[in-house]
């Protein structure tokens, strides 16, 4: 099994030094890859790397929340990085990449504008692969503890005694 | 002592389902002394074990053994298996409801005779009186400890019900407070006050909100009289000769067969389990399946005209602290042909946690839309729309032998398609609580559509006529007169109102008319 490797164990020249640039927002090596910024990274077992860096762009444009950053959206994804998920995610990603050079552009990650990469989605809006990773991303984004926070969302509360003391009323601006 | 009776006592009321229904009926039953074995599918869970989470507690709770959808409302599109959010456990759905408990209006009781002839509509007049039905409406609040009744105080309201009131006001709504909950305003009945927690339908980790899981299934094995006996997923009920109801088979923990032999049978599995049992139970002497001559089993199954406004504003809200549904507006839940159409609806404070929200708010939308939405979340009050449907014959469950379950039993196809009656009251209710919210300035408002079904009602109607429906004013089946039907399936017609209320003083009446039959020697 391959084990995940944090920005924190590499420092960043390191990082860069084993890396290899392809696609706009990360830096790929073989069988690892990191956020340019060393935000985050992880270890690829079955996928490409470029196939898992376009499979974590084609996830922020299904769900761009721009205040979470991709270390959410690769954790939302990285179940897929399996020996028997990875033919399917393959063929996806080449559909989507050949629908890319179909509208002119390199490939999907190369799509500079959300709007056109949205388009592309678009089109493949129906497709089973499409369904797939939306609904996946339904609660493998949403439904990660840490992203709640980011959105105010206050998640358990019996251990803290409810919410009787603690603002169930305190709207103060109507 | 919890009693422990014998397969081949066939002394016993058989129960299957123990929820509002049933599990009310179970200890009706056994504090009269009646001897009583209820089955039931799921298993025991009691507040310690509910969990303050959403997904986490849908696989703890829910009934996600496989269902199948037809029809053209949007629930068989986007949970194509999952037709209602409904529970498997000790308890039934009692666990999750949100606690809203309201008697139906008079005129609801007779919808033939106040809404006419609706095209396509199958509305029939209940065979109950509601003076009929009141005193067992007092002894269903005195049950549940419903707030705003007897001398119980109302809820305090949380934030997103001031959103509403306000909003409510501003538009000339009238009747609008913290609604008549089942959930404890003060310390009643040995259960403490609500804590304003949310997560009201993970179940009340408090136990201030009511559940027959910790009420009346305890209650009811305290007389020796009952044993409740779970993981028992039931197959089908055996007749005799003569045609009456004889026992039980069901398939234990461990899946094996048993037969229980019984007295009499009530079938609480809800609207979509119960008539399926009926269908399963297809006999030679009854070739369409149990209790179904008037060929009405199944038929006429409603599920509330639903909906959600949901509406962003520019400071926060927090919609998810406090009691989920203590709020309501009523103005709306009047017969007034004049709006375009008929029957009536409640709006009621709803919220759902971000992982919820991100599921239902807008089931297969994506893009920027759908997530700026999401990024307001914090800011976002929401609402329930609960509206009478029209019950139509062909919206119905039936089996669907292309699809089994584990025990290789068919499964409940669950066929909706809204009447042109239901499309206009949800529009006319959309356009409504977006007006309540703009009234105190929403900067954006979301139509969201129906959820899986958690109000199931009417597959076993109440029928004066054995021709109209399946079951008679008591639940007794018009053609098996020691089958009774105990849960909302029984229903002739949906009302605007949260249905648990009605389950309960239905199935107290019930209990008074099985005891009182077994006494006289007629049953």
């Amino acid at each position: 099994m391959a084990t995940k490797v944090g920005s924190k164990g590499l420092t960043r020249r390191q990082l860069l030094a084993r890396a290899t640039a392809a696609g706009a927002s990360f830096v790929v090596g073989s069988g690892f890859m990191a956020a340019r910024d060393a935000a985050w990274a992880t270890e690829l077992s079955a996928l490409k790397p470029t196939t898992f860096a376009t499979l974590v762009q084609m996830a922020r444009d299904i769900y761009p929340h721009d205040k979470i950053d991709d270390q959410y959206y690769v954790l939302a994804v990285k179940g897929y990085d399996t020996a028997d998920a990875a033919p399917e995610i393959e063929a996806g990603i080449a559909a989507l990449d050949a629908a890319a050079r179909g509208k002119g552009f390199a490939n999907y990650l190369e799509t500079g504008w959300e709007r056109d990469r949205v388009d592309l989605l678009r089109g493949m809006e129906e497709s089973p692969f499409f369904q797939k990773i939306r609904g996946g991303l339904v609660t493998g984004l949403y439904n990660q503890k840490a992203v709640w926070p980011i959105f105010g969302y206050e998640g358990e509360s019996y251990s803290k005694g409810g919410y009787i003391n603690r603002g169930f009323d305190d709207i103060d601006w109507l | 002592m919890v009693a422990k009776f014998d397969l081949s006592d066939d002394s016993v009321v058989v129960i299957i389902g123990t929820g509002a229904g049933g599990g009310v009926l179970a200890n009706e039953l056994a504090q009269k002394g009646v001897k009583v074995v209820a089955l039931e599918a799921g298993g025991r869970y009691l507040p310690d074990d509910y969990i303050n989470d959403e997904w986490d507690s849908f696989g703890q709770l829910a009934w996600t053994e496989p269902r199948t959808t037809s029809g053209d409302w949007r629930v068989a599109k986007d949970f194509s298996g999952l037709p209602a959010w409904i529970v498997k456990a000790v308890g039934g759905t009692s666990i999750h409801w949100a606690g809203a408990s309201l008697r139906f209006q008079d005129h609801e009781f007779k919808t033939k005779t106040h809404y006419g002839n609706v095209d396509g509509a199958n509305l029939l007049d209940w065979p109950i009186d509601p003076a009929e039905l009141a005193p067992y409406y007092d002894k269903a609040e005195a049950k549940l400890g419903v707030t705003r009744t007897g001398d119980r105080p109302g809820l305090p309201g949380n934030n997103n019900f001031k959103v509403l009131e306000k909003g409510a006001k501003a538009l000339g709504y009238q009747d609008v407070n913290t609604g008549h909950m089942a959930i404890n305003s003060i310390e009643y009945d040995g259960r403490m006050s609500c804590q304003q927690t949310g997560f009201c339908f993970q179940g009340c980790k408090w136990g201030a909100k009511w559940s027959s899981a910790y009420t009346d299934i305890p209650r009811g094995e305290a007389t020796g009289n009952l044993e409740v006996r779970d993981h028992c997923h039931v197959a089908r009920i055996l007749h005799d000769d003569k045609g009456m109801a004889s026992g039980v088979e069901y398939f234990d923990k461990d899946g094996n067969l048993q037969m229980q032999k019984a007295k009499i049978v009530c079938l609480a599995g809800n609207s979509i389990e119960s008539p399926r049992v009926l269908l399963n139970s297809h006999s030679a002497m009854f070739p369409d399946g149990l209790a179904n001559s008037s060929g009405q089993v199944g038929r006429n199954y409603m599920r509330h005209t639903t909906g959600s406004v949901y509406g962003v504003f520019d400071k926060p809200v927090k919609m998810w602290r406090g009691t989920t549904m203590a709020g309501i507006v009523r103005d709306e839940a009047r017969h007034d042909p004049s709006r375009g159409f008929v029957g009536g609806y409640e709006l009621e404070t709803l919220s759902l946690g971000l992982p919820f929200m991100a599921a239902f708010l807008d089931p297969g939308g994506w893009g920027r839309e759908f997530t700026s939405a999401l990024d307001s979340y914090e800011n976002m009050a929401g609402m329930w729309i609960v509206g009478e449907d029209m019950p139509q014959e062909t919206n119905r469950i039936t089996l669907n032998h292309e699809v089994t379950d584990a025990y290789g039993l068919p499964v409940a196809n669950v066929n909706y398609t809204d009447h042109p009656n239901d499309r206009a009251m949800r529009d006319h209710a959309y356009a409504r609580g977006a007006a309540i919210y703009d009234a105190v300035g929403a900067t954006r408002t979301f139509p969201t559509p129906p959820y899986p079904s958690t109000h199931n009602l009417g597959t076993n109607r109440m029928s004066e006529k054995p021709r109209d429906g399946v079951v008679n004013k008591h639940g007794q089946a018009h053609d098996v007169p020691n089958l009774f039907i105990s849960d909302g399936s029984q229903f002739t017609t949906g009302a605007a109102e949260n249905p648990t209320l009605t389950i309960v003083a239905l199935a107290i009446r019930q209990a008074d008319f099985i005891a009182d039959e077994m006494s006289k020697g007629n049953i």
